[in-house]
């Protein structure tokens, strides 16, 4: 990458830093190399600043000595004043993970197969819990982005994750003092989509898959789907309408029925207040049956980690917009980005369900399996989004498939929207 | 008709389909319209019925809809469970559940049918193909409650589906039935006698066995003796029974039919013939109307046997009489089929006649309205049966998905959709897999086939697997385009099974020209940003690539300029100029490649260069890298492959009938494993090599999708 090509716009920075390690030999001429363990940099991606650095691997396994950590606080610091994102590729045996910079820099990639991330190794692990675990295992590309959800997403390798990354970065404004970015946009903003009116399954208990919706409605049919293989009963991932980025989290009635549980809560609740730290407006799916009911959930702080997603949703202040397609039941209505919340535009499908809970339940609760027509009678005046949409919860009884024109009307209206929440130094999420 | 069609722009089908269907139908010339007018006003004249049931789903059910609605006659549809959201559904003034999905329980429960017939009060029925359409009980039933079946009566039915009954009628109608002699033969000598007596080439076997078992053909008198020989060995030894049959072998037989008309007042006419020998495992593909192979004697001579028979059995409605002709133009009863066929349109185009509706007033008992004379032969007409099937395996292998994207060509000029399915249809498990029967009419078959090609390009399927690469090799096929097929085409002009369009040097240098413009569209358009960010975005000047694109086992250096609104592409060694509007939502993307135009598809793309591209029909996977990424992409591990042979996947998406190990069991090659049943079809899944097995992650009663690990051995 060093290597200056007369098409690859890449300027380095201080290629003539050596390392000042004095100890053990390190001073002999031989075990200097100009530049040291990092490559670092500014160059543009399709035209756009950015800045990079890029630990070397094949020079002392990439390890962090003060020059390198130097370095990459030199262009960090720059990044940060001209408000460039700054990408971070990290090789090394001993690096620690550098995080809470401008942007990417929170996306950590890692590849597939020759990647591995831990906090301890598998030695230092059999040591202390006696635990019989692989590299691969304990910190490999699957265990991090299906199993942990350290990583947002695998790759086959790091050409593949370049050129993704690439992709990615175009659905990313520069920094926090950009507005999302709006690309050209090849698909009509007022396209129906007319399979969507027939998508949701008549029975309220039939899966369907999120991503079909999902994909219909976006321009091109195009996601950049994040933590695709983590909590899949959520979805979260970047689109355009009408050439702008949106971020879309949508719950996936295909996973456990598309409940809320901790793992997804989590991850919902950190895409949300990523959208809303980058001025991306947010697309909010909603068909979920309510919280995961259990004791390992509750043992494990359901109600905590649940109200970090609610508290994201309440504290965005970018454009909300929220289609109810099915079920919207209880406390997990309230959570994903419902009227409550502050949402700007929120619409129900003829197919939404808006109450505490299913018909089945409620009237068990209720009459205590003594009331037979019970729960038909719950049916009809709750598996459906008038009662909502008479209370105001709802602006609009929506055809699914003018979904797309809605959307793209209402982002246009809410480009300019400004809201402001109360003076704090910085916003307390239930962590 | 086609020479009084001079001043009009289009030269189109003759059928009268213009408020029904969404094709753009144009008419010849002002005295044909006056014709259509007279017809107009019959329309009205003539009452039928007030409501009419549809006992069938799908295609067939919304064509017979089309006709109900031109006729004034409400309709109900019937359907299952699943299909509450299907076209045929929305598009009948009523609709009924019948059941769930499983056929036997809806489409074929005729107690829920008649149910639905007495609740809605309809007097007709119209039965489809299929399902209830041949079934003389539903016939019986519908006649004892009054209510008219469209279609002929019990006893026709009864007769055309008895297969010794309906020979015997035919040769007592003086139909040509397949010569034969089923009983004992005493020696070689009367064997022969027998042979000749038939005329050569004959096969003979053992009555006894099943099917083509055994089976050997003789071409003279020598051959007939030696077949004897060993027939009637094999009779006596094999089966214990000394019967032989010798019959007359059809050399390179052909399928083709004639379409009948009758009605209730002992008039029948015939309607032409169709052609339908390109079939695979006895299910037709490519169908078309005229045949390029009959001559109007024999045309007219089947024609009039077909009648015959009709007339023998007192037939009414719409019917097939099916026969097999050789390479000499002998031709042979099959048999009857006594409903509307699936192939009917092509009748329709060069006809100009709606079967659908003479049905109907034949039922209701008016006399038919043409004479023989009356019945053209209006240019020519094919139609494409388009599956949802894999057709690289087997010829087609049922598919299951949902439409993601469905675009008919209706936009191509003479051109006929006849479908049941749209956008966001689900293809399940339960029901056949067609898509759509696409016709395409011209005034000559080398415009027909013209328009086909061009309309198989232009239609967007995805979600699902599709023939379309075999409809449009088929169709170009020089065999096929002479006409010289049969029924065994497919397995003689592909052996090795269909693996798709196999292109020239040329076609590979426009499909990775038109990859690579493509790719370069899409690198430019991510570069064109609206609004203005803080930091000003740079300007990019470059106008060349160099690429690399992997196609099949080839890497090809392309490079790409940009020359104004087109492309200039070196592949090869060879200069290609590659001008489109660059649309990139666009599913169908019309692309001039050094001045040939041609419609392609790009199926799908991603970040990794991983690019799907329809191209004459065939999909094809490119990766496109810049040349940079390529080279440096040597320095990456090589993924290890997946070992198939210890690991067995569902070819097909299905459900499993029956497994027949368990982890721990010693299988051998070959063994049957388990058995998977799609449509109408049971596959059994055999190992790949000899082992133990280590897990099973499938049971009997899952439903499995393509690629879903069903059973891995150690």
């Amino acid at each position: 990458s060093r290597k200056k090509n007369k098409r690859i716009y890449f300027d380095e920075y201080d290629m003539f830093v050596e390392h000042r390690c004095s100890d053990f030999g390190m001073d002999s001429s031989k075990n200097k190399y100009p530049g040291d363990s990092v490559v670092t940099g500014r160059g543009r991606i399709n035209g756009r600043l950015a800045y990079v650095f890029s630990q070397d691997f094949t020079v002392f396994g990439g390890s962090l000595s003060g020059a390198h950590a130097q370095k990459i606080c030199k262009v960090m610091d720059q990044a940060a004043m001209v408000g460039a994102p700054v990408i971070g590729l990290n090789d090394s045996g001993g690096a620690r993970i550098q995080e809470g910079v401008e942007s990417l820099a929170g996306y950590a990639d890692i590849f597939l197969d020759t990647s591995y991330l831990f906090i301890t190794g598998p030695d230092v692990v059999k040591s202390v819990t006696n635990e019989d675990v692989t590299q691969e295992q304990l910190g490999g590309a699957k265990t991090h982005t299906s199993v942990s959800g350290v990583a947002h997403r695998a790759f086959e390798n790091d050409i593949d994750a370049l050129l993704n990354l690439r992709e990615f970065f175009n659905y990313l404004p520069l920094s926090n003092r950009d507005p999302a970015p709006v690309r050209e946009c090849h698909d009509p903003s007022d396209r129906l989509v007319p399979e969507l009116d027939m998508l949701v399954p008549i029975e309220s208990t039939k899966a369907y898959d999120m991503l079909d919706i999902i994909h219909s409605i976006a321009d091109e049919r195009e996601f950049f789907e994040i933590m695709p293989s983590y909590a899949r009963n959520i979805v979260v991932g970047f689109a355009r309408m009408n050439g702008r980025t949106v971020g879309i989290v949508g719950n996936q009635p295909k996973v456990a029925s598309g409940c809320l549980d901790i793992n997804s809560s989590v991850k919902g609740a950190r895409f949300v207040r990523f959208c809303d730290a980058f001025n991306i407006p947010l697309i909010t799916f909603v068909d979920v049956p309510g919280f995961l009911p259990g004791t390992a959930q509750e043992y494990g702080g359901i109600i905590r980690h649940g109200a970090k997603l609610l508290f994201a949703f309440a504290e965005a202040t970018v454009p909300k917009i929220t289609i109810i397609t099915r079920k919207a039941y209880g406390g997990a209505y309230d959570v994903m980005s419902s009227k409550h919340l502050r949402g700007d535009a929120n619409y129900a499908w003829p197919t939404a369900e808006v109450a505490v809970m299913g018909a089945k339940g409620a009237v068990q609760i209720i009459f205590r399996g003594k009331e037979a027509d019970a729960e038909a009678e719950y049916v009809d005046k709750f598996a459906n989004p008038f009662p909502a949409a008479m209370r105001g919860f709802v602006d609009d009884i929506i055809q699914p498939s003018t979904t797309r024109v809605r959307i793209c009307h209402d982002l246009d209206v809410l480009a300019s929207k400004t809201q402001s929440s109360p003076w704090k130094k910085h916003a307390n999420i239930p962590l | 008709m086609e020479s009084s069609g001079s001043q009009c722009v289009k030269q189109d089908c003759p059928f009268q389909w213009q408020s029904v269907f969404t094709t753009k139908v144009q008419y010849q010339s002002k005295n044909l319209c006056f014709v259509h007018l007279s017809r107009f006003l019959l329309f009205f004249s003539l009452q039928t019925f007030e409501k009419l049931l549809i006992a069938n789903r799908g295609e067939i059910a919304c064509r017979v809809i089309k006709t109900c609605k031109k006729m004034g006659i409400k309709t109900v549809a019937i359907h299952s469970d699943v299909d509450a959201n299907a076209v045929h559904v929305k598009m009948a003034d009523e609709a009924v559940c019948v059941g769930p999905a499983p056929t036997s329980k809806s489409y074929l429960n005729m107690d829920a049918i008649m149910e639905v017939i007495k609740k809605t009060r309809a007097q007709a029925v119209h039965p489809g193909y299929g399902f209830l359409s041949e079934n003389k009980e539903f016939a019986r039933r519908l006649a004892s409650e009054g209510v008219t079946f469209i279609g002929p009566d019990t006893h026709a039915i009864q007769a055309m589906g008895d297969k010794i009954e309906s020979k015997l009628l035919a040769k007592n109608a003086k139909v040509n039935t397949i010569p034969g002699f089923d009983g004992v033969v005493k020696d070689a000598d009367e064997a022969v006698r027998i042979a000749r007596e038939i005329g050569y080439p004959v096969m003979i076997k053992a009555s006894a066995g099943g099917g083509g078992k055994g089976m050997r053909i003789a071409w003279d008198d020598e051959e007939t003796r030696e077949g004897f020989r060993f027939s009637s060995q094999e009779a006596a030894s094999s089966f214990g029974d000394d019967r032989l049959l010798i019959e007359k072998f059809i050399d390179n037989p052909r399928h083709i039919e004639i379409q009948v008309l009758a009605d209730k007042h002992g008039n029948a006419l015939w309607l032409n013939e169709r052609e339908c020998s390109i079939q695979r495992r006895n299910q037709k593909v490519v169908e078309e109307a005229p045949s390029t192979f009959l001559d109007p004697e024999t045309r007219r001579a089947m024609g009039e046997q077909a009648v015959a028979l009709a007339k023998a059995v007192k037939y009414s409605s719409a019917g097939t009489v099916e026969f097999l002709v050789d390479s000499s133009k002998n031709f042979y009863f099959l048999e009857m089929n006594t409903r509307l066929q699936v192939e009917h349109p092509v009748t329709e185009c060069i006809t100009g006649l709606d079967l659908v509706q003479e049905m109907i007033r034949v039922a209701k008992g008016y006399p038919l309205r043409h004479k023989q004379a009356d019945i053209p032969i209006n240019g020519w007409a094919v139609e494409c049966r388009v599956y949802a099937e894999d057709p690289y395996k087997s010829f087609g292998l049922p598919s299951i998905g949902k439409l993601s994207q469905y675009q008919e060509p209706l936009h191509v000029p003479s051109v006929r959709v006849d479908s049941g399915i749209q956008q966001g249809s689900d293809i399940s498990i339960y029901y056949d897999p067609m898509i759509s029967k696409l016709i395409t009419y011209g005034s000559n078959r080398a415009e027909a086939l013209k328009r086909m090609e061009e309309a198989l390009d232009n239609y967007v399927i995805r979600g699902v697997a599709h023939n379309i690469s075999l409809l449009r090799e088929v169709i170009i096929h020089p065999r096929f385009v002479q006409g010289d097929i049969s029924t065994k085409f497919l397995p003689e002009v592909y052996p090795d099974g269909f693996k798709g369009h196999k292109l020239t040097d040329l076609e590979r240098r426009e499909l990775l020209a038109t990859a690579a413009s493509l790719y370069v569209a899409e690198q430019l358009r991510s570069q064109r940003f609206l609004g203005t960010p803080r930091i000003p975005i740079a300007k990019s000047k470059q106008s060349s690539w160099e690429l690399s694109v992997r196609l099949g086992d080839g890497i090809y250096p392309v490079a790409v300029s940009k020359d104004g609104s087109s492309f200039s592409v070196e592949v090869d060694g060879m200069k290609l100029n590659v001008t489109s509007e660059w649309n990139l939502a666009s599913p169908l993307l019309s692309v001039t490649i050094d001045g040939t135009q041609r419609t392609i598809q790009r199926l799908s793309r991603n970040a990794s260069g991983d690019t799907s591209i329809q191209f004459l029909g065939t999909v094809y996977k490119l990766q496109i890298l810049t040349k940079v990424a390529a080279e440096l992409s040597k320095y990456m591990p090589e993924k290890a492959a997946e070992d198939t042979s210890s690991i067995l996947r569902s070819p097909m998406p299905g459900a499993v009938v029956a497994v027949s190990v368990k982890p721990g069991d010693m299988v051998s090659e070959g063994q049957e494993i388990c058995v998977i049943e799609a449509m109408k079809m049971q596959n059994s899944m055999i190992a790949a090599k000899t082992g133990k097995v280590k897990a099973v992650h499938c049971k009997a009663g899952d439903t499995v999708g393509e690629g879903d690990l069903l059973v891995e051995l150690e």
